[in-house]
């Protein structure tokens, strides 16, 4: 058997915070061998980037190597000093993030920048590196790469700059690629296509990767082995196939069983015996709720593209609708305006009849509809006041559109908060010393709080981990069933779309390409662009589809 | 992906009052930084002098006496007496009234406006922004203390006129900071969910977005507050604003100033002292202020 690449045993991390010293990687032992790609699968806090952050040494002040070994091609990385290191990062091991755009200079030619490396490591020269970076940028497949070289990061997409982002990391020809959640924040498609460059390039390269991501999904198809990673310690280790059909540890199961797939329930994501468990609705809709006729927006002058291009659709009584599209292509804005936080250029928006869009966003805080029409934002941190408690977070509504006494609004928060399932003690804290979950909820007690007939959830579970998700997607079914709400459900995600929305539609550039009942929309598309969002979703392989069975 | 913190707050929060709450969040702000804890030490002793000033001082800061003219520090006059008699020790100490009240008056009037000003143009934009932008880059364009001698000069020379004139050329910092501050967060999530909650801009702006600017504005005002202690007492210096015989530290220097030759070097290196160590002070309780009010700091 070679030596492989790279191998780590024991490896501990520490961490010295306020309250002592915190172990953020408990004894994890993983080995890589040439060519072969490992993905590292867990949920936030499991220690999955601080792994690879000790490999490459490069972890902030306040964590430190607590023991074992960490060897990359026979040269131990834990107690390499300075030089040595430099000499591999770059080099031997490169890395890519989470956010592209971040790890971009923003006032520097993204040519220019893969050039810097290139020169740093002394792997070209003053009179070829351009013509090297032109190569690189090639090799991502950027279409018009002579022209592309002097580009800023901002006139590029998200993709692109994560493929510069690529093309930087490899420049130098690594023999690991270490890529940390390369593609979160990406829509689908392209997801898929920077993917697929990242395992075209290592397969040429014969380049070994690491992939790190919350995504079981996206680790199956991509990896040849898998490690899931719990609160530090590796539980469970096996090739991806092996992994997928049979899970041994409870919590590869619990994950899987909390990642929607193709045909399941907005209740199979949790535990049978889970008390939290919703019963999906199979109520026929009412008359119709809100209906947005020809509405148009435009940011910038007449002459500019619309946002929203003379959109129209209802929501009928007690509907639950998805609306779905990729990054920019009008859903945000389109909620913004039913919401009235934004005014439409034309058009008109009826709520029960009545033609809300005349009232201005502006004077729309005093109006009647105001209390009936609420929202659940994308970020439950951003969300937040900083600065207030939940409870006060929540108590806002009550106070300004019910005139609750500070006795009544008291109660009613407490029983808010109870429906949602956050214990009464967190109620005094600040957004800060709540978990994402925790957080998430109060905006949704928020924005139940005055039992709206429409709620807008805008990617409520973007920014959650999946175990997390399936308790809100639930809580989200049960409280539409018991406060008789309609949905508008935005998301990027069909897989969640599916659980929770009884019909579906498809936007792109500011129009409806197509809409229909979520089960024939999804699995009978009509339209192309629908086809290639479905065809871009990773699944997990199909054998982990009754790990309910496998749990009891 | 840090190690996570946040599951393992204590639940005790919960239980203690407001003011419980505050009072170990000051032991902690203290505990953590050791100059936090000199600064806030420092800040007592001058809040001390400027209430009890004239029941402490040894010595009427007044009563002149010529047998006693400019004595070199003793155990009887511990920073010396000057030329007419008087206890530098009790005038330093009874001066701490007049210099504070005059920097915190103006630094006040400075944030109130400044901010208020600041953050409509913020939240607004429009013409209330450019007309306040103009307004404060009118301000700023002059040399700031030549602005303040120009005010004095002309409104009258009263210590009321010595506040107005530091409250003016302060007022910037505050309406730009306020106003960049506010700018960035007018249209994030939270201030969205606030209007859909049913609260109208003024509410929005009021208790939405200025509690959230107040941590940077702390550190602004306690910066501000040394300077402008630093300003008054330049004024006087050079004859503006206060008047002998009152007690001031500027018109200390400045009348000791004239000593320094003649040997009798305590007539202005003690008010000197005091007006560096009070600059000092509120220089290094900006961050400890700011740690304060933050509730990101707190646990």
């Amino acid at each position: 058997m070679t030596v492989p690449l790279v191998d780590i045993r024991d490896l501990s991390v520490e961490f010295n915070t306020r309250r002592g010293t915190v172990s953020a990687v408990k004894r994890v032992s993983l080995q890589i061998a040439k060519g072969e790609t490992v993905g590292i699968v867990g949920e936030s806090g499991s220690g999955k980037s601080v792994t690879s952050y000790a490999l490459m040494r490069i972890l902030d002040r306040a964590g430190r190597i607590a023991g074992g070994s960490v060897v990359f091609g026979g040269v131990d990385v834990a107690n390499a000093d300075k030089r040595t290191l430099s000499e591999l990062r770059g080099r031997e091991m490169s890395m890519i993030f989470q956010n592209p755009r971040a790890a971009l200079n923003p006032i520097r030619r993204v040519g220019q920048q893969i050039e810097d490396v290139l020169l740093e490591h002394g792997m070209a020269k003053h009179g070829n590196a351009r013509d090297k970076a032109i190569k690189m940028l090639a090799a991502v497949r950027i279409a018009d790469p002579e022209k592309r070289y002097s580009a800023y990061p901002f006139e590029l997409s998200g993709g692109m700059c994560q493929r510069i982002v690529i093309a930087i990391a490899l420049a130098c020809r690594p023999q690991l690629l270490i890529a940390d959640e390369p593609t979160t924040g990406l829509d689908v498609t392209t997801q898929k296509t920077v993917m697929e460059l990242i395992v075209e390039l290592a397969r040429e390269r014969d380049m070994a990767t690491l992939f790190i991501t919350h995504d079981l999904g996206l680790a199956a198809t991509w990896c040849d082995r898998i490690l899931v990673m719990e609160n530090g310690e590796v539980v469970e280790a096996k090739p991806t196939r092996e992994l997928f059909a049979a899970p041994s540890h409870p919590y590869t199961r619990r994950l899987l069983q909390a990642t929607p797939h193709r045909d399941s329930r907005v209740c199979d994501l949790l535990p049978v015996d889970d008390p939290r468990r919703a019963v999906p609705s199979t109520a026929a809709p009412g008359k119709p709720l809100l209906e947005v006729k020809a509405v148009t927006k435009r940011f910038g002058g007449a002459s500019s593209r619309p946002a929203v291009d003379a959109l129209s659709f209802q929501i009928g009584e007690g509907e639950s609708l998805g609306l779905v599209g990729e990054s920019g292509c009008g859903k945000s804005t389109t909620s913004a305006m039913i919401m009235r936080l934004l005014d439409p250029d034309s058009g008109q928006i009826l709520f029960r009849s009545d033609d809300i869009g005349t009232v201005t966003a502006r004077r729309f805080a005093s109006h009647p509809a105001r209390r009936s029409l609420q929202m659940v934002f994308q970020d439950p941190t951003d969300s937040l006041n900083p600065r207030w408690s939940a409870r006060r977070s929540i108590a806002d509504p009550l106070y300004r559109l019910a005139a609750s006494s500070r006795r009544a609004a008291e109660r009613q928060v407490n029983e808010l908060a109870e429906r949602v399932g956050l214990s009464n003690h967190l109620l005094e804290r600040f957004p800060h010393q709540l978990s994402g979950g925790q957080k998430a909820r109060v905006g949704i007690a928020r924005a139940v709080a005055l039992s709206p007939s429409l709620l807008i959830l805008d990617e409520p579970t973007a920014a959650l981990d999946v175990s997390v998700q399936a308790v809100v997607l639930n809580l989200l079914v049960s409280l539409r069933e018991q406060l008789g709400m309609s949905y508008l459900f935005i998301s990027h995600d069909l897989n969640v779309v599916r659980l929770v929305c009884d019909r579906v539609m498809v936007m792109r550039a500011g129009q409806i390409v197509e809409q229909g009942p979520t089960a024939s929309l999804l699995t009978h598309p009509s339209h192309d662009y629908t086809r290639t969002l479905l065809d871009a979703i990773p699944h997990p392989p199909a054998s982990s589809r009754q790990p309910r069975e496998a749990a009891t | 992906m840090r190690a996570t913190t946040a599951t393992q707050v204590p639940n005790t929060a919960a239980k203690t009052t407001a003011f419980g709450r505050f009072v170990r969040h000051l032991g902690y702000v203290m505990t953590e930084n050791p100059v936090t804890a000199l600064a806030f030490g420092l800040f007592l002793i001058f809040v001390i002098a400027a209430i009890f000033g004239p029941w402490l001082s040894p010595h009427d800061p007044l009563a002149t006496l010529s047998a006693r003219a400019l004595q070199p520090p003793s155990w009887d006059h511990w920073f010396g007496t000057d030329q007419l008699g008087r206890d530098v020790f009790s005038r330093v100490i009874v001066a701490t009234r007049l210099d504070l009240m005059i920097a915190v008056t103006a630094v006040a009037m400075a944030f109130v406006v400044g901010s208020a000003l600041g953050a409509i143009a913020g939240y607004f934009g429009g013409w209330w922004d450019r007309i306040t932008g103009r307004l404060v880059d009118t301000i700023m364009a002059f040399p700031l203390f030549v602005l303040a001698m120009g005010i004095v000069a002309a409104a009258g020379n009263t210590i009321d006129n010595i506040v107005y004139a530091t409250a003016i050329i302060n007022l910037p910092f505050y309406a730009r900071m306020a106003r960049a501050e506010v700018n960035i967060r007018r249209n994030s999530g939270f201030v969205q969910a606030a209007r859909l909650s049913g609260n109208g801009d003024w509410r929005i702006l009021a208790f939405q977005l200025f509690p959230n600017v107040l941590p940077p504005m702390m550190v602004q005002i306690s910066l501000n507050l040394g300077w402008a202690i630093l300003n008054a007492a330049g004024l006087s210096f050079i004859g503006l604003g206060v008047r002998p015989p009152t007690p001031e530290w500027g018109i200390m220097v400045a009348e000791g100033a004239n000593f320094i030759v003649s040997g009798e070097w305590w007539l202005a290196l003690f008010p000197g002292l005091a007006l560096m160590l009070a600059v000092f002070t509120f220089n290094l309780l900006g961050d400890g202020l700011r740690d304060l009010v933050d509730p990101l700091r707190r646990t």
